[in-house]
This record gives structure tokens, C-alpha cells and sequence, in this order.
């Protein structure tokens, strides 16, 4: 994986598989302790404690196609390389939560990577039957993407619509930008 | 992004209800891009970023596009699978934008398989 959102597509991929229906995901980029906080939260199935230890192995996988996993253990890998830590924690039935910590100037700290571009491909693809609530924090400016209200507000519209998909991509964009501009310190 | 503009909802609303009719029926073809670990890492997400821009650029609304997880052949990723309805699926390997565009405009639009760019033709025999 070449940046961070395409590690957020993937492990919210792994999410939808596990049947959520409400995914959180949180990036904290706090340039003052130089770090860096990727957390995704989802309502899926969960994983008991046996599976829950072999989650990062790379040898270890519950799909059925082949016999390794790899989603999980390159993000942890990819902590690992920029001098950060992870943690998971699910809880049968009740869902998982991942926590990616990374040096925010490491050198090898993947970039952030096109998130809208993420974002748009998994409301298009799922945001009918998901919800998604998408938080970016950049020092003291804050973002928030939630598909729920977004569906709310659009009412009979479907929210997969191209032309609300068109919309969203662009308010998407013009965030990420604000975001750029507003938080540097 | 807290809340949309009541005059952008609008305008969508607008934009929306003049295609309505066309989406009317069912949908006449899906299409699948994996989207495992391993199909994102070989560049599913372009694909499918293209191939919804294509899909809005030609007006199309009768197509569903979806995303599934790693269908076991990781070396032939990023893939594909297309289901026109009553035909049997099928899947192409090896794509990229270029020949997203030729399936979507050949098979998905008028019917023609893309031979040449599919893993293999035809529903597997039943005994």
C-alpha cells in the first residue's frame, strides 16, 4: 500500500465484510506531540479471543479464498516502520476498533494519501446499507463527513446518486484543502 | 462538511428528478471490482474511480457498480467481474483504466464479451 487511504479502503472493506453498519473513521494529526492517529471503529461481527490473537498474522486469514491476511499486519507493519504502535480491540458481536499510531515526521510515515478518493468509493459503492462518519482533526481545525445526516437532509434522493456523488467529491476536495490551509502552524 | 446548502440540494433535486424516469427499471448490469487487500493494492481504487466517472460522463443509470473482497487469484489483480442480467458473469483480469473503458463501452453498453482481456468465457459445466 502506497499511502494511508488506501490502508483506510482496505480495513473498511474488512468492516463491511464483517456486516457493520456504522463505521468511524478518525485521523488526529497532532503536529505538537508529532503524532499521528488512525482509529476505525465498526459495529460488525466482532472476533472472539482466539481469532482476535492471530488477527496480525500475516499467515492467518477467516476468508475462505486463500490462507493469508495480509490487510492488517502491513498497516501494523507500516506503524511499526514509523516508529508508531497498533492496537485492535473486538469484542464478539459487539464490533472492532483498530488504533494506528505513527510519528507524524518519521520519514518513513506513509503520507495520508487521497482520502476523498477513499471516502467517494465506499459511500458510492456501500453508503446505501452504511453509514459512514469520517473525522479529521488537524490541530485545533476539525472536519466531519457523516453520510448520515448527509442521507437525512437528501431525503427521497438516493445517496448514491452521480450527481450527489459529483457534489460530495467536490465539498470533499474543498475541505481537505481548508484543512491544509487552516491547520498549519 | 456539516450540513448541505438548502440551494445545492436543490440543484441536485432538479438534476435528479429529469433523469428519474431513466432509472426507472431495473438494472441491466453489475459490475463488481474487487476490492481485497490485494486488488486495492494492485490499484482497484482507480479503477473504480474511473470507471464511476466514465459511468457518469456516458449518462448511464441502469448500471450498479459494487465492490467484493479477494477472490483468490491476488496475481491477476486488479479484476473485475461483469453480470449482465440473465448471462452468465464474467470476470477480466489485469485491468486498467484503459480497459475498464473498452468493457464498459464493448460488453456492459453493447453486450460484446472482451475476449482478449477476460480470465476466461462461458458458465462452467454442471453434471
Amino acid at each position: 500500500m502506497q499511502d494511508l487511504s488506501l490502508h483506510v479502503l482496505d480495513i473498511v472493506e474488512n468492516s463491511i465484510a464483517a456486516g457493520a453498519e456504522k463505521i468511524k473513521i478518525s485521523i488526529n494529526e497532532d503536529t505538537a506531540r508529532n503524532k499521528l492517529i488512525l482509529t476505525i471503529q465498526d459495529n460488525g461481527m466482532g472476533m472472539d479471543k482466539k481469532t482476535l490473537t492471530r488477527a496480525l498474522d500475516p499467515f492467518f486469514s477467516t476468508k475462505k479464498t486463500r490462507r493469508i491476511g495480509l490487510g492488517l499486519s502491513m498497516l501494523a507493519q507500516a506503524t511499526k516502520e514509523a516508529n508508531g504502535s497498533f492496537h485492535i480491540k473486538s469484542k464478539k458481536g459487539k464490533g472492532t476498533t483498530i488504533t494506528a499510531t505513527f510519528m507524524h515526521d518519521h520519514i518513513d510515515r506513509k503520507p495520508i494519501g487521497d482520502m476523498t478518493k477513499t471516502l467517494m468509493t465506499l459511500v458510492a459503492t456501500q453508503g446505501l446499507d452504511v453509514d459512514f462518519l469520517y473525522k479529521h482533526h488537524k490541530n485545533n481545525y476539525t472536519f466531519i463527513f457523516d453520510t448520515k445526516t448527509i442521507k437525512k437532509d437528501l431525503k427521497d434522493i438516493p445517496l448514491n446518486n452521480s450527481e450527489v456523488i459529483k457534489y460530495l467529491r467536490n465539498n470533499l476536495k474543498k475541505e481537505f484543502k481548508k484543512l491544509d490551509e487552516r491547520s498549519n502552524k | 462538511m456539516k450540513k448541505l446548502k438548502i440551494g445545492d440540494l436543490e440543484k441536485i433535486r432538479d438534476k435528479v428528478r429529469r433523469t428519474a424516469n431513466l432509472r426507472q427499471g431495473k438494472a441491466k448490469a453489475k459490475i463488481t471490482v474487487h476490492m481485497g487487500t490485494c486488488g486495492i493494492a494492485a490499484g482497484a481504487r482507480e479503477i473504480l474511480t474511473n470507471l464511476m466517472s466514465e459511468i457518469d460522463k456516458k449518462k448511464i443509470r441502469d448500471v450498479i457498480v459494487t465492490t467484493s473482497g479477494c477472490a483468490g487469484l491476488c496475481s491477476r489483480e486488479p479484476m473485475a467481474t461483469v453480470e449482465i442480467s440473465g448471462k452468465p458473469p464474467v470476470k477480466y483480469v489485469d485491468l486498467t483504466t484503459t480497459k475498464m473503458k473498452k468493457i464498459l463501452e464493448d460488453h456492459v453498453l453493447k453486450g460484446n464479451v472482451v475476449k482478449e482481456y477476460a480470465l476466461a468465457v462461458g458458465s462452467e459445466r454442471t453434471y
